[in-house]
């Protein structure tokens, strides 16, 4: 018994899988919210979390990667995630019913008080800065930083894992090159989330929680913040091992499991295996399908979902939010659609110029 | 008891630092917050729902305490340790074997690691709760470059310790500099600067040579790394801090229902 739910725990948590489970599970929560985010119903899926912890806690591959001192801070931000990831769904949902049968919201009732900050915020903060200093240093008295061996060029660790929070772009490099992971994508991280303010012009949802009232701006964030980036962390984290390659949590991190990879350019699909004929010398007719193809994906979407699913919002917006919100938007897509059309149809690139480092 | 404090409150000293009563009226607490420097980041009053834990979370507030820890444990360490390639690790490892009640390096690290998660839980609730609206557009975008500075300084921390995992989290995270367009010796577009068949952009020039002051990540990354992460990275934070926090009391205080 315990072997099988091991089993169906690694065999669950492969990436396609885990990317496809996590999809769906915040698919769900926000679908059925006022359902899923019951307290019963939260409760029960703690309970059931902590119950696979207890058991998994005897496995020794489990312990050893959930137990590294480094690894901790990481169980932290899951477990916290969840946490405040359903908390404010509730106080959306509870909102949200309140709104509808116009009553003012959760926050609204209360902020027409207004406190002394002596001592009503002072003693919040007092608290809560004396428990985080006391949990700081048990914590700090009961793990020991780690160090490992002395710094040298010539041996290189094999996982070599960047710093925990950049573990989402560096799975990013199974997928991109360099040029997009690191750098490309980074670059609109930051000016997307600063340019947020100036794209959403709903006036609506100010100072309290909604779902309702803004349900794109809410479900794009979660999909950018809890896909793309924590869960990728996560994964990184406690999935990843030697050579990057793929481990079930109860799997022994072994550097010698071998993961065939051939992958295939489109041009070798379109020329090679579509039309059967060899691929033409100059990069650029080689490599048109591909060019073509994401030019499309790019020049054509935005009027394309602005005139079907995105009417209403291009509409508010004017032409040139719209725009740039899109193409953010079809960047953010592009990144899980790469990532299904390698695990589905081994696709290296869309465009694959390696003459000019320039494969996408 | 009860008339030492008396006493005490009473002498010239006291009176010199603290110029109101015992906050119990509202007129002294209203004075409890306008005549101290660090209270008078706040306003006098506060919307009742915007200091509920269930609305705020309290991460802002946290990250800029937890900000204070590393300032303060990071300063300790600062007496202990020399950013060059040979004492480097000799003196983290000292740490653990010479510091008595050693464990400053050990806060260090793990509050380093609870900041960057209270920032992004910061950034979480800030748009959940659609805070970063009119008016607040501009200081959501300071918290944004905070909340970059804050991995910054986390990732040059991440290689003082001079160990393995110091060295190559390092070297994965700033490889990717090499690719940066045009500017990055592999990148797409670096060919493209040239000059009768000269590269301007290789390995000896481009973006990445500019971060670790060399090809590799050696001596001179670890005294730019060391000098950015205690001073640099810190007093950009700082003013940059004092600059968000006072945009929060020009732009309407803790968000509420407008």
């Amino acid at each position: 018994m315990g072997q099988l739910i091991k089993d169906l725990a690694d065999w669950l948590v492969e990436p396609t899988r885990y990317s496809l489970l996590s999809t769906a599970l915040l698919a769900a929560v926000l679908i059925w919210r006022k359902k899923l985010t019951h307290p019963v119903v939260f409760g029960t899926s703690m309970l059931g979390i902590l119950a696979f912890f207890l058991f998994a806690w005897g496995d020794p591959n489990f312990k050893a990667i959930v137990t590294k001192p480094d690894n901790v801070p990481i169980l932290i931000l899951l477990i916290s995630i969840l946490f405040f990831t359903w908390l404010a769904l509730r106080r959306a949902v509870l909102n949200d019913e309140r709104i509808e049968r116009g009553e003012p919201t959760l926050e609204g009732e209360l902020s027409k008080q207004k406190v002394f900050t002596w001592p009503d915020l002072v003693y919040v903060e007092l608290i809560c800065m004396v428990l985080f200093t006391a949990m700081l240093m048990v914590w700090s008295i009961s793990i020991e930083a780690p160090i490992e061996e002395p710094a040298s060029q010539a041996r290189t660790p094999n996982p070599s894992k960047a710093p925990w929070y950049f573990l989402g772009l560096q799975e990013m490099l199974v997928y991109f090159d360099p040029w997009i992971a690191g750098v490309l994508l980074p670059s609109f991280i930051v000016v997307g989330l600063m340019a947020i303010p100036f794209l959403d012009t709903n006036p609506k949802g100010n100072g309290y929680y909604t779902f309702n009232e803004r349900p794109f701006a809410v479900s794009f964030f979660m999909m950018g913040f809890l896909l793309l980036w924590v869960s990728l962390v996560i994964m990184g984290t406690f999935l990843r091992g030697p050579n990057w390659s793929f481990f079930g949590v109860f799997e022994y991190w072994d550097p010698h499991k071998l993961e065939p990879m051939v992958n295939v350019d489109l041009s070798v699909y379109f020329w090679v295996k579509m039309l059967g004929m060899p691929r033409p010398e100059s990069p650029l007719i080689r490599e048109a399908p591909g060019i073509l193809l994401l030019l499309g994906y790019f020049v054509a979407m935005p009027p394309l979902l602005g005139r079907t699913l995105f009417r209403k919002m291009a509409a508010e917006m004017g032409p040139v939010r719209f725009n740039v919100m899109m193409h953010l938007f079809l960047w953010t897509a592009l990144v899980p659609i790469k990532m299904v059309l390698r695990w589905t149809l081994s696709l290296k690139y869309f465009i694959g110029i390696p003459e000019w480092f320039f494969n996408v | 008891m009860d008339k030492l404090f008396r006493y005490i409150a009473s002498t010239q000293i006291w009176r010199s630092i603290f110029r109101h009563g015992y906050p119990d009226t509202p007129r002294n607490r209203t004075l409890a917050v306008l005549s101290n420097v660090v209270l008078h980041l706040h306003p006098v009053k506060v919307r009742r729902s915007g200091i509920r834990l269930s609305y705020t979370w309290c991460m802002g507030g946290l990250t800029f305490f937890l900000f204070l820890v590393e300032t303060i444990t990071g300063l300790l360490l600062m007496f202990y340790y020399r950013p060059t390639a040979e004492l480097a690790y000799q003196d983290i490892f000292a740490l653990r074997e010479h510091v008595p009640i050693g464990v400053m390096r050990e806060v260090h690290r793990w509050a380093a690691h609870l900041m960057v998660i209270s920032v992004w839980l910061h950034m979480y609730r800030v748009f959940l709760t659609g805070s970063y609206k009119p008016p607040r557009e501009f200081n959501w975008n300071v918290g944004v470059i905070l909340l970059v500075i804050t991995l910054l300084l986390s990732f040059t921390g991440y290689l003082l310790p001079w160990d393995q995992l110091a060295v190559w989290a390092i070297t994965v995270g700033t490889n990717m500099a090499r690719a940066t367009p045009f500017l990055g010796h592999e990148g797409p577009g670096a060919a493209l600067i040239s000059f009768g068949g000269l590269n301007f952009i290789h390995a000896g020039d481009d973006v990445r040579f500019g971060l670790l002051g060399g090809r590799f990540v050696g001596e001179a990354a670890l005294m730019r790394f060391y000098v950015l992460h205690c001073v640099g990275f810190p007093l950009l934070a700082a003013g940059l801090m004092a600059l968000h926090f006072w945009r929060v009391r020009k732009d309407g205080g803790i968000s509420g229902p407008l």
